[in-house]
């Protein structure tokens, strides 16, 4: 049966490949409408296929390399990604409907976006990967600079097609590397790589679909990029293709690289993962715009994903074989957790764009009220970005920070010592999304509107509603469920650590070993139900009904002026002012953050200002020098522009035997 | 019958803790009172409060949204469902199970994170410093907390509380260094998260504090009647926490272990806790009379000290224990 449900797959990759961008062409509308039905079907049919347990299986398409055909496949891993994929892009399209009577232009893109990261799924070969991969950064690309007249926009889309083709190339030389024997992923596995070719592919792995899965160093793409995208692609980009180049890494690490690698070979992943968990969550705090505060909080979940990755990489080597399905797990959860509850504040966010017509927290405010469903959602996923109890943020952080706790078995001194370092992180990581969370919602939704557009926001449409309210299902599912989750994750587990939870997890929760510490949602679930109720029938017996509406006391609080009918904003907590404390706390060290404060003089009339500096150590330690570099070097260049005749022959005449004497030292090796 | 022992266990401690909240924050106002020479209010002043806010009608600002008004009864619901997972007399009650400190936590968060949303709610600039104050003190305090659970994991071997408490109980573990350093960890990230001095003071909301009170200012009738009740029931599941963690003289008994006496343990149980509930809540004004509130910005200072403090229980135990191979499996791992 598995084998006609990939032929179904294959056939709706090549309508999201071939037919729905010909149709979005001439009809957007209809061309969506195409993609979300191909999504639908392809997510009923992924979960079928889960249900099913999982089978592998392969199909050899008659198209690619040559005399070679290319080979797909599916089984538990790509499987449970498949359907994230699905998932998230039935409501992207869904929500792509919501248009406003203005398709984007790049419509088109939409559809191979999404065929091509079921391409790089389904893959099971060097080459299907690598075209799979290149063209859903192509589409991606296109359609981030959906509106390339912005100076933003254009500089975002540079930054991103730049990172684009560095994890593409880095893709390509890790396949190349694994694939001596045939380009095949069955050739790949059947002849595992050397140690010190091993230890090249897991950095390039890092480097390359690291980047794009929006790891530190090379995450510095993520937050400008999707605050240009339309909010639908940015859902896209943050809740499908961040999880797709983290498939692409966990294949080529734990897969295809060998069945058993070295305990040290997760510690660069952990490394990465607390350096992108913290970073992400404290720039989350800090920015002044919805999407890029949800982009940073990606950063910080893909870290905690990897910190997930890197702990059952390290334990599948050091054969403790509960701990590392359990960590497995976890990232798994997290991934399908972040996947939900971020599609849908991506979601919410384009609603707020089109709304209230901004996306700058300055300008947005007490849209609680005006944006009844949009604010439900968030006020929903919020809670799953802050890790409460009993959304399935708090599902999976429990698996992961249980998994650390387990992680002080790995070894020595040094790694226990590293346990605890992850233990503090992973709670530091966890507060500062929980404030991040409290300072979205609090600032865009709640308190007043802080210009006219928030104050005459209105409800987004219909199809982007129903995207939402779907994909809320979807996160409450998950949240109420995660044993459910966990038991479709177990083919993937076993792909990638050779074990799975099945032992350990049930319909209502789960536990970390049959007699170890358990969560079960249902259970926090009924515990708060019973406490309103009862809390509810004290008020009802006791307490004087209903309320009287007054001014704002705060200690006086005068009526907001005539030209402002919603208040000043002034009056108000800003997103600046929340994030004061925080900055001040952690942000001078982690991100430089300097504030420069211009006092005039006594007697002189211009206003006194206060600004604040800061800067992501990426691009201070690694894209400044990058652009100094590459000034150096087109200086250099620039300077061949100018020389005579005479010095070009010169030149031309030492380059070549410069190069003569190379080759005679080459052949002489 | 254990199970039956378990509920009843359950429902009497609910009890327990809901009327003995409020107390605990009168003997504390009036040991402070007395200690500077004050007379102070009687200590069922604060249920008297009560009773006298659920009698007027609310006043609800006019720019608050639902939000505002359901923060309240979220907040209670979720300080009382942690409430229901800290043991205070007895342990194996019926949700003993799922006392685990990780989800404690998280129901701990999910109040303060309601209630800060409820401050920004208002629009005003006191609900907005006191939640941006609130969920910082959160940030800060968080690792510290999350490594004293680490070490009573080590510990124990497992992050439920019934369990960890049980063996703590029994003896086995006999005292450690780790353990003091934990407490003292715990007991400055209790302080925090409670709002007590010096991290905050409860007894005001001007300038000099403004954080728990700043952020629920607007509030007023029952709502308020029911912050007040949150307020001194985390106060209460901290102190139980605590106790249950460094100090289980006298507790009950899982009821299968405690047989036939078991209710005889329950009373026993109940009479020791309360008078480890009031000694620590003398303690605490005793510390609190002795203590100038901190600048907010120096707070960060005394909780980076509760996670260093966290830090080196950790560490200690592994240097002590040696090998890994000599700890205790962590949730039946490895």
């Amino acid at each position: 049966m598995s084998a006609t449900l990939l032929q179904g797959l294959v056939l709706v990759m090549a309508i999201q490949l071939f037919a729905a961008p010909l149709l979005a062409a001439r009809a957007p509308r209809l061309g969506f409408m195409a993609s979300f039905l191909c999504c639908a079907t392809g997510a009923i049919i992924q979960l079928i296929y889960l249900f099913s347990g999982a089978p592998t299986a392969e199909l050899v398409v008659p198209f690619g390399l040559a005399g070679q055909g290319t080979v797909l496949s599916i089984d538990g891993l790509s499987g449970l990604f498949l359907l994230l994929v699905m998932l998230a892009g039935s409501a992207a399209s869904l929500a792509l409907l919501d248009d406003h009577g203005h398709p984007i232009p790049t419509a088109p893109a939409v559809p191979v976006f999404i065929g091509s990261m079921m391409l790089c799924l389904l893959a099971a070969d060097a080459f299907a990967l690598v075209v799979g991969f290149e063209a859903m950064s192509v589409a991606s690309f296109i359609l981030v600079i959906t509106q390339h007249r912005d100076v933003q926009v254009q500089a975002a889309g540079r930054l991103y097609i730049g990172m684009a083709v560095w994890s593409g190339l880095c893709l390509i030389a890790a396949v190349a590397l694994l694939a001596p024997h045939g380009a095949s992923f069955a050739a790949m596995r059947a002849s595992p790589p050397s140690a010190v070719v091993g230890w090249v592919v897991l950095g390039l792995a890092l480097l390359g679909p690291g980047s794009k899965a929006g790891l530190v160093p090379l995450h510095i793409w993520l937050p400008p990029a999707h605050a240009a995208a339309p909010a639908p692609v940015s859902a896209l980009m943050s809740g499908a293709m961040t999880k797709v180049a983290l498939y692409v890494l966990i294949r080529l690490v734990f897969d295809l690289a060998g069945p058993a690698q070295a305990l040290w070979w997760g510690l660069p992943l952990i490394a990465l993962g607390i350096a992108s968990a913290l970073l992400g969550a404290l720039r989350a705090n800090m920015e002044g715009d919805i999407k890029t505060v949800l982009a940073c909080s990606t950063i910080e979940n893909v870290g905690l994903v990897a910190i997930g990755l890197g702990i059952a990489l390290a334990a599948r080597g050091a054969d403790l074989a509960a701990l590392s399905s359990l960590a497995a797990g976890a990232a798994l959860l997290h991934t399908m957790a972040h996947g939900g509850f971020k599609t849908l504040l991506f979601l919410a966010s384009g609603a707020i764009q089109y709304g209230a017509g901004s996306r700058s927290f300055n300008a947005l405010g007490g849209l609680i009220k005006r944006m009844p469903i949009t604010a439900g959602v968030m006020l929903l996923a919020g809670a799953s970005l802050a890790g409460l109890p009993p959304t399935p943020g708090f599902a999976s952080e429990w698996m992961l920070f249980q998994s650390v706790l387990g992680a002080v078995r790995l070894g020595g001194l040094a790694l226990q010592v590293i346990s605890v370092v992850l233990a503090a992180t992973l709670a530091l990581a966890t507060a500062l999304a929980a404030a991040a969370a409290v300072r979205l919602i609090g600032v865009a939704l709640l308190g007043r509107p802080r210009s006219q557009g928030a104050a005459e926001a209105h409800e987004a449409g219909p199809p982007l509603r129903w995207a939402m309210l779907l994909s809320a299902l979807g996160v409450v599912l998950v949240g109420l469920f995660p044993g459910v989750m966990l038991w479709f994750a177990g083919p993937a587990m076993a792909v990638i650590v050779h074990g799975n939870m099945q032992d350990r997890i049930g319909y209502l929760g789960f536990a970390t070993a049959a007699d170890g510490p358990g969560y079960a949602p249902i259970f926090v679930l009924v515990l708060m139900a019973l406490a309103v109720v009862a809390i509810w029938m004290v008020l009802q017996a006791r307490a004087v009904p209903g309320h009287r509406a007054g001014p704002l006391w705060d200690c006086g609080f005068g009526a907001p002026p005539s030209w402002q009918p919603y208040g000043d904003p002034l009056a108000q907590y800003s997103a600046t002012s929340f994030a004061q404390p925080l900055r001040r706390v952690l942000g001078t060290t982690l991100l430089g953050a300097r504030e420069v404060v211009d006092m005039p003089r006594p007697g002189e009339i211009r206003p006194a200002s206060i600004s604040v500096r800061m800067a992501d150590p990426a691009d201070s330690w690694l894209l400044a020098p990058l652009a100094r570099t590459r000034e150096f070097f087109s200086r250099l260049t620039d300077r061949l522009h100018f020389i005579t005749v005479r010095q070009a022959l010169t030149l031309m005449v030492l380059v070549l035997v410069g190069l003569l004497l190379f080759i005679a030292a080459v052949e002489q090796l | 019958m254990s199970t039956l022992a378990g509920f009843f266990a359950l429902l009497l401690h609910m009890a327990l803790m809901l009327t003995t909240a409020p107390l605990l924050i009168g003997l504390a106002r009036k040991a402070k009172a007395r200690m500077v020479g004050r007379e102070g209010p009687p200590i069922v002043q604060p249920w008297r409060d009560i009773a006298r806010l659920l009698r007027k009608q609310p006043v609800v600002a006019e720019s608050t949204s639902w939000l505002f008004r359901a923060a309240p009864l979220v907040s209670l619901a979720a300080t009382m469902s942690a409430a229901a997972l800290v043991p205070s007399f007895a342990l194996g009650m019926l949700s003993g199970d799922a006392s685990d400190l990780l989800v404690l936590a998280g129901l701990l968060g999910l109040g303060r994170a309601t209630l800060a949303l409820a401050g920004m709610d208002t629009g005003t600039s006191f609900g907005g410093i006191g939640a941006s104050r609130e969920m910082t003190f959160a940030v800060v305090a968080e690792p510290a907390l999350l490594l004293v659970v680490y070490t009573l994991a080590l510990l124990a071997g497992t992050t439920n509380l019934d369990a960890i408490s049980s063996l703590i109980a029994s003896g086995v573990l006999g005292l450690r260094i780790s353990m003091a350093m934990a407490l003292v960890a715990a007991c400055l990230v209790a302080i925090a998260e409670c709002g007590r001095v010096p991290v905050d003071n409860p007894a005001t909301h001007l300038e000099l504090t403004m954080v728990h009170e700043a952020m629920v200012l607007e509030y007023s009738g029952r709502h308020l009647a029911l912050i007040e009740l949150t307020a001194a029931l985390r106060l209460l599941v901290w102190t139980s926490l605590i106790l249950v963690i460094f100090a289980p003289f006298g507790i009950a008994p899982h009821p299968a272990e405690g047989g036939a006496w078991i209710v005889l343990l329950w009373v026993g149980g109940v009479l020791a806790w309360g008078v480890k509930v009031a000694i620590l809540g003398l303690v605490l004004a005793a510390f609190e009379t002795t203590r100038a509130k901190l600048r907010v910005f120096r707070v960060p200072e005394l909780l980076g000290a509760a996670l260093l403090l966290g830090f080196l229980a950790a560490i200690l135990l592994f240097v002590s224990q040696g090998f890994a191979a000599e700890l205790p499996r962590i949730g039946g791992l490895g």
